[in-house]
């Protein structure tokens, strides 16, 4: 990533930035800071999750293939879990679909976990502060024509399709 | 079960290269099992693979498909049309599976995303082990349920040999030497003295020298 590449998105780049939020933690956290009136950037589109052990690879690369510039995980101190250990294995998805990303060519600092409370709403705030001024710097994921990324046909045996692809209707 | 692993996205973006419409078909059995190539791992590694591509500017479209299984015509038949509409087919079964979808499917690149490794277990979340070698004449009788042809590295018939130190194997330190513990089972189970019986060289006919193999049951067949 380069400031050069920020530089020629232009000043007005606002990054897309997905935040996988955990309802016991992150979640609240945003709820405090929205009812203490904290500020913070618009970039981050929150997406509650009941635990964010139950954030898959898949989830994390879906983000980026759906056009958003960066995408963080936010879930439970270490320790304080709501269903024990979902944390701990987010942390380790987070690390595979990072080196997935890594291996595709994406900077793999465009996504990353953190750790909050439900009482942490400045925490929370300053996370979605930092990380929007760090996708700001990457710069847009994808520029111009690359951003066409096409949906593909997902089918399984037997042959159905999914919901996201319904079949054509007969004429 | 058949146990495999994902090769690098790279190698994958290699063979696909010359061409613009990918089916990923993953399938239902053991490579899903194994968490490598079922209809999750088709999910992500074709997200990959359109992340790759978007951020190579290469104009490629990959579909996505999960068979019931890849070893079997019946479940290759039903996908050969939907397959035809694209330029070539990344399979993400073991190497049997990807072999067989390019003997059935009407002619077209079929490429594997996956390195088929070894026949194993599962013995926690996250591990597999080789179990079983495919030698064609299974010996598990003699030794106590523990294989000397998948577990020992020089696949011996009469151990331990002079490499087995405190019970592990000299080429890997943390490997637990198959014939330690066919001595320790044995000891268990109260049979030790069958191995004081020195088994004859094996007879690999039934194993891979003998080339391709193949297996017919005429009460079976149609």
């Amino acid at each position: 990533m380069t400031d050069e590449k920020a530089e020629q998105a232009g000043p007005a780049f606002e990054p897309k930035i997905i935040a996988y939020c955990c309802h016991y933690c992150a979640y609240t956290a945003a709820d405090l800071a929205g009812s203490t009136r904290l500020q913070y950037a618009p970039n981050i589109r929150v997406i509650r999750v009941p635990c964010t052990g139950k954030i898959d690879v898949l989830h994390l690369l879906r983000a980026f293939e759906e056009g958003a510039d960066g995408c963080y995980v936010a879930g439970c101190l270490d320790g304080d879990c709501h269903f024990i250990n979902g944390n701990l294995r987010a942390r380790k998805r987070t690390d595979y679909a990072k080196r997935i990303l890594d291996a595709a060519g994406i900077d793999p600092e465009r996504l990353e976990m953190f750790n909050m409370s439900a009482a942490m709403a400045t925490t929370f705030a300053a996370t979605a502060d930092e990380f929007t001024e760090r996708s700001r710097k990457l710069g847009p994921l994808f520029d111009g024509e690359k951003k066409d990324i096409r949906p593909g046909i997902v089918m399984r045996q037997p042959m159905t399709l999914s919901a996201s692809n319904p079949p054509a209707k007969d004429e | 079960m058949i146990v495999a692993e994902q090769k690098p996205i790279g190698q994958v973006l290699d063979m696909i290269e010359p061409f613009e419409k990918i089916l990923v078909a993953g399938c239902a059995t053991c490579v899903t099992v194994c968490s490598t190539g079922g209809e999750k791992e088709v999910g992500i590694l074709a997200s990959a693979l359109r992340l790759a591509c978007a951020a190579r500017g290469l104009k490629k479209s990959f579909d996505e498909i999960t068979l019931t299984r890849q070893c079997d015509p019946e479940f290759i038949e039903p996908i050969k049309e939907f397959a035809s509409q694209h330029d070539a087919v990344v399979s993400m079964a073991c190497g049997v599976g990807v072999h067989f979808m390019a003997e059935h499917l009407p002619p077209m690149p079929v490429f594997p995303a996956v390195n088929t490794v070894f026949i194993g277990a599962n013995p926690e979340l996250g591990v597999w082990v080789e179990r079983c070698a495919m030698c064609g004449d299974c010996i598990l009788d003699k030794t106590g349920g523990i294989c000397p042809i998948a577990g020992c590295a020089k696949t011996m018939l009469n151990g331990p040999c002079g490499g087995s130190n405190e019970g592990m194997c000299e080429v890997d330190p943390e490997t637990p030497g198959a014939w330690a513990r066919i001595v320790e089972r044995m000891k268990q189970l109260g049979t030790l003295d069958k191995l004081d019986e020195i088994q004859p060289p094996k007879d690999w006919s039934t194993s891979r020298d003998g080339g391709p193999r193949k297996m017919i049951r005429e009460d079976l067949k149609l």
